[in-house]
């Protein structure tokens, strides 16, 4: 009887093999994307105007298009994106775990999301803030009513906490009825067993244009009762890609300040812009600095298009949700939409 | 084990380590063990360098920050000004709580189906053979949402609640009901009843003993009760039988006063007992099948009733068959009460993982989850061991 020597040598193989694992560097997001041909995206599971998957299945919304503006810089074709829906406990650990190129699911730029999760946010693409929305026969013309209110909220926001900071500053109590799932969450607001639902109010607006079973049954209340900017993220510590993610949003601003649509942007190939010109790669050296293709805002603007259609498109006054542009007008309009020069 | 380890067995003192059987089990277990925790250390380590590199934060300290989010169902004071770790102490005692009832009621409807399995009555048997077989083939969470859903959508809003009694009510939110302020007067009133309970145990002891010595029966199925409840209601009327009840009343939104259940604690409870009263069912079943027919028989000769028959001499043998399988069950039903966040039932894992997506340290919160199921399952093992112990058969 002899001992067996294969155990040996597939123990000795396995130990080995996971070491090799663990000194394998792990190399620069956008050269994987590259090697890949396709941009992993984490969004969200389904939130009307910002990543939900439409009959055929195709994400669509603000977020969702982000996505394909990346794509489209980095690929040069804003099709080759594969979209991975995560809850909102999820998606800070896929990022981590590098499951996901880039996270686009409305997430709020915080301090501590920004450094002790890890994160780098890259420019906000949506400055939104919470509110609250009731039934409109509960009468209730404000938050500051909502004294002993039980209130629907998802687990692990920033809404859960300002949630609780408003209420202890006006000096109201509230009960949660903390649900992760945002259909069953939405599920318990419109059966009547929440008082009031909260969340960014673009996703109150989203929710009543998709879910409710009559959406003038449903008010938002007037109160914003913080700030929530939400952005793209990347992994701490990887400058390169952070560069290009941050770059496809500002492109898609400033097209919209240039007046590039993807209907123009041929004709503006020609323009004497020399700012256009940089942009679009008719005098190169742009892209080069950013490790892209000269085309890569071209790209962007002719499949995905600039900022203002991207909203008009997913969250405005075309879509469902009816949103006004606010905030989120350009700077020159006086909202915060600003671009950093492009020299 | 084999069967060539006999012939090869020299004078031990010229036998190489290698060549002993026992030696060499003993050194591979000890290889195995080494690779195992070598692994998880180099797991570990991996895992906090990792963290360490990409800037993310490590280590517990986080438990003493301010949580700043609220919890709906508190058995003890929480307030968001209270750190992380009160609330996950209320997130546990919510997790004990629909154990500890759920275990009560998965036993109780368990042995009743187990014995209505057995019954000679086709329709009674048939009906537990159903109720077995469609509990314990369906999911958990689908039985969760459909408690849930049922309760939630067929009772009226809070403003048009159901009033079954005085001061009780109904609505989609939950029961509510009335419960005593905390007076001087309620704590003579626990120490009659903790007085009048250890009288009635006192009774019974006086009770068996003196059936035994003599056959005759003392009434103590109806003193007991009895000397339990009758002294503190007479502490009460003669403290002046104060109306202290502290009544649910409605306010804009929702009822406030009083004590309340919500459907979510209640559709979890429900599920989990009625999911695992089906398994224990079978496992009571199995137990009473395995006390031979003889003992049945001859207790019948002895002429003693059905109902003496399987509490006096099947149950007490067929205990020692149930109990070990009974306590996996009960395991089950623990960590499936983790099924609690699908429906907002604050509980340790909802609770848990509310804070490991505030903080951002899921490694950390998870360790703290894994170890509080772990000890609260083996803490459950403990008791049922020794209960096993004590109804094991004693061989002499």
């Amino acid at each position: 009887m002899r001992f067996p020597s294969w155990i040996a040598s597939v123990s000795a193989g396995a130990v080995l093999a996971l070491l090799a694992l663990a000194t394998g560097a792990r190399a620069g997001t956008l050269e994987t994307v590259k090697q890949r041909g396709q941009l992993v995206c984490i969004v969200n599971t389904g939130l009307a105007g910002f990543a939900m998957p439409d009959r055929q299945g195709n994400y669509q919304g603000l977020d969702a298009d982000t996505c394909r503006g990346i794509a489209a810089a980095v690929l040069g074709d804003a099709k080759k994106v594969k979209f991975v829906p995560a809850t909102a406990e999820q998606r800070f650990t896929l990022m981590q775990t590098g499951e996901g190129d880039v996270l686009v699911r409305n997430t709020t730029w915080t301090l501590l999301r920004d450094t002790a999760n890890g994160l780098t946010f890259a420019p906000v693409t949506y400055y939104d803030g919470q509110g609250f929305m009731v039934a409109k026969k509960l009468g209730v013309k404000s938050a500051k009513e909502l004294d002993g209110a039980t209130i629907c909220v998802q687990p692990g926001t920033t809404t859960e906490l300002n949630l609780a900071d408003y209420f202890r500053t006006n000096h109201m109590t509230f009960k949660p009825l903390v649900i992760e799932k945002l259909d069953e969450v939405e599920n318990a607001f419109f059966s009547g067993r929440c008082d009031a639902y909260t969340t960014d109010r673009s996703g109150l607006a989203a929710t009543r244009a998709s879910k409710a079973p009559n959406p003038d049954d449903y008010v938002i209340l007037p109160e914003v009762i913080s700030k929530e900017p939400l952005a793209p993220a990347v992994r701490h510590g990887d400058d390169e890609w952070f560069d290009v993610v941050k770059w496809t949003v500002f492109a898609m601003v400033q097209a919209e300040e240039k007046g590039i649509t993807s209907q123009n942007v041929d004709a503006m190939l020609k323009s004497d812009d020399p700012e256009v010109q940089r942009m679009l790669g008719v005098s190169p050296g742009m892209g080069k600095a950013l490790h892209l293709d000269d085309k890569w805002a071209y790209n962007i603007i002719k499949q995905v298009g600039n900022y203002g259609e991207v909203f008009e498109r997913n969250v405005g006054a075309k879509s469902p949700l009816k949103l006004e542009r606010g905030l989120n007008r350009l700077w020159t309009q006086g909202g915060l939409m600003y671009a950093m020069p492009f020299r | 084990m084999s069967k060539t380890g006999v012939s090869v067995r020299p004078a031990p003192r010229r036998a190489r380590l290698w060549h002993d059987e026992r030696a060499r089990g003993v050194i591979l277990q000890l290889a195995v063990v080494a690779l195992v925790v070598g692994l998880l250390a180099w797991f570990a380590a991996n895992a906090v360098e990792n963290l360490r590199r990409e800037g993310i934060a490590t280590g517990y300290g986080f438990l003493g920050r301010e949580a700043s989010f609220a919890i709906g169902v508190a058995l003890i004071p929480f307030s968001p000004a209270n750190s992380y770790a009160h609330a996950l102490l209320v997130g546990f005692l919510n997790t004990l709580l629909v154990a500890a009832l759920g275990i009560v009621l998965a036993t109780v409807l368990g042995f009743i189906v187990g014995i209505a399995r057995l019954s000679s009555n086709w329709l009674v048997s048939r009906l537990a053979l159903v109720y077995v077989e469609a509990m314990r083939n369906t999911p958990l969470l689908l039985q969760i949402f459909l408690w849930w859903d049922v309760l939630r959508l067929s009772a009226p809003q809070p403003r048009a609640a159901w009033q079954p009694l005085p001061h009780v009510f109904i609505s989609n939110r939950g029961v509510y009901f009335p419960v005593p302020f905390y007076g001087p007067l309620d704590l003579w009133i626990l120490l009659a009843a903790a007085l009048g309970l250890a009288a009635a145990v006192l009774l019974r002891h006086r009770a068996r003993r003196r059936q035994e010595l003599t056959g005759k029966r003392l009434p103590a199925l109806w003193l007991a009760p009895a000397l339990v409840l009758l002294p503190p209601i007479a502490v009460f009327l003669a403290g002046g039988a104060p109306h202290l009840l502290d009544l649910p009343r409605m306010t804009r939104f929702d009822f406030a006063g009083g004590e309340s259940v919500t459907f979510e604690f209640t559709a979890l409870l429900l599920a989990l007992g009625v999911y695992t009263a089906a398994f224990v069912g079978e496992i009571v079943r199995a137990g009473i099948l395995a006390v031979s027919r003889g003992q049945s028989e001859a207790a019948e000769a002895l002429g003693l009733r059905r109902g003496q028959v399987l509490r006096l001499v099947v149950l007490p043998q067929a205990i020692r068959v149930i109990v070990p399988p009974l306590t996996s069950e009960y395991l089950n039903l623990t960590k499936n009460s983790s099924l609690a966040v699908a429906i907002g039932f604050p509980d340790l894992f909802s609770v848990g993982s509310t804070i490991a997506n505030q903080t951002g340290q899921v490694v950390e919160v998870m360790s703290i989850l894994v170890a509080v199921y772990l000890s609260l399952s083996l803490a459950t093992s403990l008791a049922m061991n020794l209960y096993n112990r004590r109804t094991a058969l004693v061989e002499r």
